[in-house]
């Protein structure tokens, strides 16, 4: 049994190996077929079966190889591209640091985030933190005032039309304007970096949460009906998971909106944060922490984009 | 007059307002269920049958006329008649548990404990056959669980009438016959009094002590009462040999093909 089982494995292994190494004893030895029995039918399927997974799993290698080759190496081929094309930018104009400077920079930059020389003098570690602080209250207060005034609208027609011109109306203005309100109102300009948050981060919300209400099939609705459920079961169970959906591609789009108007809003209030160190050090001239600058806000977009939708796709239910 | 019976229907007419004036959905029904009884609702498209499922149901109101369910007079929709949608109509982001207990909780809640609740659950979704997918989504079952998920939801709250609004159109043929013979199995084990919208002719004769087959709309209405006496349990082999089977089947393949022919 076990003999006639190696016998198999020799097989299978020929035929694997056959295109690289030739086999000089498939001739020359017919005798130990004769005398040891050959393969049964059972035998022959299981090597067959381990030739067809090996071959699957090669194949699998294969398919995964071209995948990635598909996928991720067009991105590598962009960004070095993209740093050949900034490098020649670097040479023609005076004073534009080339990708290897700001490299540098950004290494001794953030191998120290968190140092802090007066209030005009901090880590960048601490510029992000204070933008993302700005960031929380101002889209966290629309959040609480714009999710609830969506459902308020999805839910009751006169509020819809109530709020509809306000709405269309406000939601076009260019963030900035509506600084001098904040200034004139707060005093401050950290609350009225807030507001522009606030005021900017508040109409995808309002808007996505109305529309997932108004979208609700009315076959859950007749559930909730059959059932007769009271309005809070109605809400907890049906309501909000039925426009979470909805809620969240609201929630994604307003983050997006409150990071790219944090950088402009900080720049004209000062302070500390990554749009007032951005600059702060184009007054100085130091040419590199701007590019890093950039690259920084950028990159604290895209996690901030990736996470909401991360969250949003473990609710999705069909 | 009404003694008797679990479930009224009584002149009762349905009239729409529309941009064209009144349109008259359904007029003059008259029906009469007896409790335990199986009753189907048949004609062609348009006629109004589901229009008075949903008035059983509660859903809408008759424009005139009186419906009553065990003896108190339907005024809006409740959980004392169960229903099934044509579209199973889970809610997606619940379990199949989650889906029945919610039902469960709210009819009996109020009287018995959390154990209790969950055992009724369970034993609702045993019933349909569906244990050892309990715990799973709607999304992760076929058309056909997720119609057992339905019929489970609507008896675990023990209804006095059960609705059920074409449940099985939706599915293949194969999967339809099963589940035909898994509910007149369900219904013979709960005793339900049962109303079903349907227009499947051998759907109908094949499960009903009694077809309703209704006129063509608009103002459609009740032509004719057909009684289906066949013993039960029925046998779906049994019956493609039987000769009353036959005339049951060609009574209604007759009303609805000759008396009340619709053009496509």
């Amino acid at each position: 049994m076990s003999a006639s089982l190696t016998v198999n494995q020799t097989m299978t292994s020929s035929v694997v190996n056959t295109a690289t190494t030739p086999a000089p004893y498939a001739t020359s030895a017919p005798e130990p077929q004769t005398v040891v029995p050959g393969p049964t039918p059972e035998q022959v399927r299981l090597a067959a079966e381990r030739v067809a997974s090996t071959e699957a799993a090669a194949r699998r290698r294969r398919e995964r190889l071209a995948v990635f080759v598909q996928r991720v190496v067009p991105g590598i081929v962009g960004i070095l591209l993209f740093l050949l094309l900034w490098q020649g930018v670097a040479q023609w104009v005076g004073n534009f640091p080339g990708p290897a400077k700001v490299w540098d920079s950004a290494v001794k930059l953030f191998s120290d985030p968190f140092y802090q020389k007066g209030p005009n003098d901090q880590g960048i570690g601490w510029n992000i933190i204070s933008s993302l602080k700005r960031v929380g209250i101002g889209f966290g207060l629309a959040a609480l005032v714009g999710i609830p005034l969506g459902f308020l609208i999805g839910r009751f027609a006169t509020m819809d039309r109530m709020t509809a011109p306000i709405i269309s109306i406000l939601r076009p203005v260019s963030p900035l304007a509506w600084l001098p309100i904040g200034l004139m109102v707060f005093k401050a300009a950290n609350p009225a970096a807030i507001w522009v948050i606030f005021i900017c981060s508040i109409w995808p919300m309002i808007i996505n949460t109305a529309v997932g209400v108004q979208r609700i099939p009315q076959d859950y609705l007749n559930v909730a009906r059959v059932l007769n459920l009271s309005e809070w079961k109605v809400f907890t169970k049906i309501l909000f998971p039925a426009v979470l959906p909805y809620m969240l591609t609201g929630v994604k789009l307003s983050i997006g909106v409150a990071w790219l108007v944090i950088v402009a809003a900080e720049m004209l209030t000062g302070g500390v944060g990554i749009g007032f160190w951005l600059w702060d050090e184009w007054n100085n001239l130091v040419m590199e922490h701007i590019i890093i600058a950039i690259f920084t806000i950028g990159i604290v977009g895209l996690i901030l984009e990736q996470a909401l939708i991360w969250i949003a796709r473990r609710f999705q239910f069909e | 007059m009404t003694q008797g019976f679990h479930l009224v229907v009584d002149n009762v007419d349905k009239r729409f307002n529309t941009k064209q004036g009144e349109f008259i959905a359904i007029r003059d029904i008259n029906l009469r269920v007896q409790r335990g009884e199986f009753v189907a609702l048949i004609g062609h498209s348009g006629c109004g049958k589901s229009t008075l499922l949903n008035l059983i149901a509660g859903l809408s109101t008759a424009s005139s006329g009186v419906l009553v369910c065990a003896g108190r007079e339907i005024a809006g929709p409740g959980p004392d008649r169960g229903v099934v949608f044509q579209n199973h109509s889970l809610l997606p982001w619940l379990t199949c548990f989650d889906n029945v207990y919610l039902a469960v909780e709210r009819v009996f809640s109020g009287k018995e404990g959390n154990a209790q609740l969950k055992a009724r659950t369970e034993a609702a979704l045993k019933m349909v056959g569906l244990a050892h997918a309990m715990h799973k989504h709607p999304n992760e079952i076929s058309g056909g669980m997720k119609q057992r998920v339905g019929i489970a939801r609507a008896l675990a709250i023990e209804p006095a009438v059960l609705l059920l609004d074409e449940p099985f159109g939706a599915l293949d043929a194969l999967t339809r016959a099963h589940l035909q013979d898994e509910l007149m199995r369900i219904v013979a084990e709960t005793k339900s009094t049962v109303v079903m919208v349907t227009h499947d002719v051998d759907e109908a004769v094949l499960l009903s002590d009694k077809i309703v087959m209704m006129t063509n709309g608009p103002a459609a209405t009740i032509g004719e009462i057909l009684e289906v006496n066949l013993p039960r349990p029925r046998d779906r082999l049994a019956l493609a040999e039987d000769t009353d089977y036959h005339h049951y089947r060609k009574a209604v393949v007759e009303f609805l093909y000759a008396k009340q022919k619709k053009a496509a």
